[in-house]
């Protein structure tokens, strides 16, 4: 298993999971067409959580966190994300979407802005931040993750690594109570993959909500509260990360983590 | 002076070498030369059939352009100048010089007019073109193509300041309201620019015209070259935001929408732009109320427009189309609204994607300007083929007169080619 982090010290002091409710999936269904993606999800995520979801491809994870932010829309159930529920409602969910930070697997930066226009664009258009204010709060998310020297840079001249970092202070900027990350660290290099795993570490450590899907079971072990196991479009198994890896229940959690772990 | 011993692998250079020049055949002229018209035999004998035929062609035109006469009257002239030498009749270039200009009607003391409206087009699409320019500047370009009707056409000066207040009040209600609802804003702005038209019309005087500042000239009084250029400007500044406008409405979710926009573009693109025009010029008429003002130039402005629209929309949904599905979803997972996300991050790319595909369909567009001439409008080439060609002094002059042509129109759309190039090096930001 992936080792990227074992040198780091996780500070613990801040990761406290709340009685708030941040998150609630009630019997939610989802189908593209006639395939059922998502088969009746039941999911309670308070503050304060770090959630890491993992599967084989084609479990659904990441089509369950996109319909948190209504990138995909779901056909059945509830879904109540900080107090908001989910409808078809397009002042709900653009609330809910200023609320919810999401990284993608492939970055998503906007090309034709610069890193700092990247940061400050939503803030200013979304939240009507004054310009200069935008910017001062760009440059701390920036330093936060140890880029400001590249503000002035386009996205195609920095690293994936460096991308998927500024994908996050973008995220930051909107000052989001809770983060979804979709396999953030699938396209990098693996010299690459630290860089942000350590960037999510520092945002777990400040008690951020997060949900990740995710490869890196590293991170899943040190970080996550919960680990929740998806396959064929259901929740197939979920637990404190110790259990999970060291004692898993079901027999399609024992093969999955005996292939992903058995090298 | 070397030292070296040759049965040691040893070896220190003993001092620096001097540069010296290259032997001769190795640089300038010569190595260029060598390298690049005379590599090898098959190389060579392209070189002496291309210099073959550079040298016939020249061999003809030269004479013809360098004995080129300037200053007669007429073809019959030319040639008893030229007494059978060839030689060409630039004369008629000269002695009608302001009739393939602005067409044989414009009154020849008001040419300073159309004149100054070409000047003021450059600076008022200057900001348009160069963005790194004042922004200030483009409140000009927004006052701009009324200034140019009253300058060009003359008449009443309240007619052009209806027509921008109505715009205005348009821009007034659409800021006002479109924040709440972008459907009430957009109507309703279309309402209040509609009536502010109607009763700003009614309350221009009937005579207003008579004794204007700007004596008034009827539209198709203004012919040549003018024309071409006033039809293209305004063609393509109209279709580009109508394109734009069809293409993400072709995409739309909402199915009305959609379906106007796919019906409008498969139309008007599967029918010839000529077929338009003969539309323009004699059908629409019957549309119209008959005693409706709506002239022959707007009719035709309305066609060609409509014709250019349809295949920016096309190119712009290819650019559309180009763009990955995570730039929508980037956009989306941030909160923007569609307006904002279209504005901010969608447009500019496709739009950057598109710039070989617009400025394509820009310069098919100018070119295709002088199509009107087939529904007797005096453009440049109307102009030649009627009122000059048909003249007794200049019957004959049929190469001198349409290569002028095919030179105003080379420099223009030579122009906008370039102008694009520098725009795609200019917006370059995915490499260094």
């Amino acid at each position: 298993m992936s080792e990227l982090m074992s040198d780091r010290q996780i500070d613990r002091s801040k990761m406290q999971v709340s009685d708030e409710v941040a998150i609630e999936i009630n019997g939610m269904n989802k189908w593209y067409g006639s395939f059922h993606v998502l088969r009746d999800i039941n999911l309670t995520v308070n503050q304060g959580e770090r959630i890491v979801i993992a599967g084989p491809s084609g479990s659904g994870k990441s089509t369950l966190i996109r319909c948190l932010n209504a990138l995909e829309e779901h056909q059945q159930g509830k879904i109540v994300v900080d107090g908001t529920e989910l409808s078809n409602d397009l002042k709900n969910i653009d609330k809910i979407r200023s609320e919810v930070g999401m990284v993608f697997q492939h970055f998503n930066l906007f090309p034709h802005l610069t890193i700092l226009e990247n940061c400050t664009l939503a803030p200013i258009w979304v939240r009507k931040t004054p310009k200069k204010e935008a910017e001062e709060r760009a440059m701390h998310f920036l330093e936060k993750v140890k880029i400001p020297e590249q503000a002035h840079k386009y996205p195609g001249m920095l690293s994936g690594g460096q991308q998927q970092r500024v994908a996050i202070a973008r995220s930051l900027c909107m000052m989001p109570r809770i983060m979804l990350f979709d396999e953030p660290t699938s396209a990098l290099d693996p010299e690459m993959i630290k860089e942000v795993l350590d960037t999510m570490i520092e945002l777990a450590e400040e008690g951020m909500t997060m949900l990740c899907v995710t490869h890196e079971m590293g991170f899943a072990r040190q970080v996550a509260n919960r680990v929740i196991f998806m396959d064929a479009g259901q929740i197939v198994e979920q637990n404190e990360p110790e259990e999970f890896f060291n004692n898993p229940k079901s027999d399609r959690t024992k093969l999955f983590l005996s292939q992903i772990l058995g090298h | 002076m070397s030292d070296q011993k040759t049965n040691s692998i040893a070896f220190v250079a003993d001092g620096t070498i001097p540069p010296s020049p290259p032997p001769a055949g190795e640089t300038g002229p010569v190595k260029w030369l060598r390298e690049n018209l005379f590599s090898n035999a098959v190389n060579s004998a392209l070189t002496i059939a291309a210099l073959l035929v550079i040298y016939v062609i020249l061999s003809k035109t030269l004479p013809w352009l360098l004995n080129g006469v300037w200053t007669t009257n007429s073809l019959a002239e030319c040639r008893e100048v030229l007494q059978g030498k060839t030689g060409a009749c630039f004369s008629v270039l000269t002695e009608r010089w302001n009739q393939l200009l602005y067409g044989f009607k414009y009154p020849g003391d008001q040419y300073w007019r159309p004149n100054l409206a070409l000047v003021l087009l450059l600076v008022a699409i200057a900001p348009v073109l160069f963005f790194d320019l004042p922004r200030k500047l483009l409140a000009f370009t927004a006052i701009y193509p009324f200034l140019a009707f009253w300058l060009i056409w003359g008449g009443t000066i309240l007619a052009p300041i209806v027509a921008l207040l109505g715009f205005a009040a348009g821009a007034f209600v659409f800021q006002t309201y479109g924040k709440s609802s972008f459907a009430i804003g957009f109507f309703g702005a279309i309402v209040a620019a509609f009536a502010v038209w109607l009763i700003g019309g009614a309350l221009i005087p009937d005579g207003a015209s008579d004794n204007a500042m700007l004596q008034a000239v009827p539209s198709r009084d203004l012919g040549g070259f003018m024309l071409n250029l006033m039809l293209g400007v305004t063609c393509v500044s109209l279709s580009l935001p109508l394109g734009i406008a069809l293409a993400l409405g072709r995409q739309s979710d909402m199915p009305l929408i959609k379906w106007i926009c796919v019906v409008f573009i498969e139309f008007v693109r599967g029918v010839p732009l000529i077929t338009l025009l003969f539309v323009a010029s004699v059908m629409l008429a019957y549309f119209f109320p008959p005693e409706s003002t709506v002239d022959l130039f707007l009719r035709v402005v309305i066609m060609i427009t409509m014709f250019s629209a349809a295949y920016i929309a096309e190119v712009i949904r290819g650019g559309l189309a180009a763009l990955p599905k995570g730039q929508y979803e980037a956009a989306d997972s941030l909160g923007l609204d569609y307006p904002q996300a279209m504005r901010l991050i969608i447009l500019p790319q496709a739009l950057k994607i598109s710039i070989p595909g617009i400025v394509n369909v820009a310069v098919g567009l100018f070119k295709d300007t002088t199509l009107v001439s087939v529904i007797s409008m005096f453009d440049l080439v109307g102009m030649i083929r009627g009122p000059i060609l048909a003249s007794t002094e200049w019957n004959g002059v049929y190469w001198e007169l349409l290569g002028f042509a095919a030179l105003l129109f080379f420099v223009v759309c030579y122009g906008i080619s370039q102008y694009s190039q520098w725009l795609e090096r200019r917006l370059a930001t995915d490499h260094r």
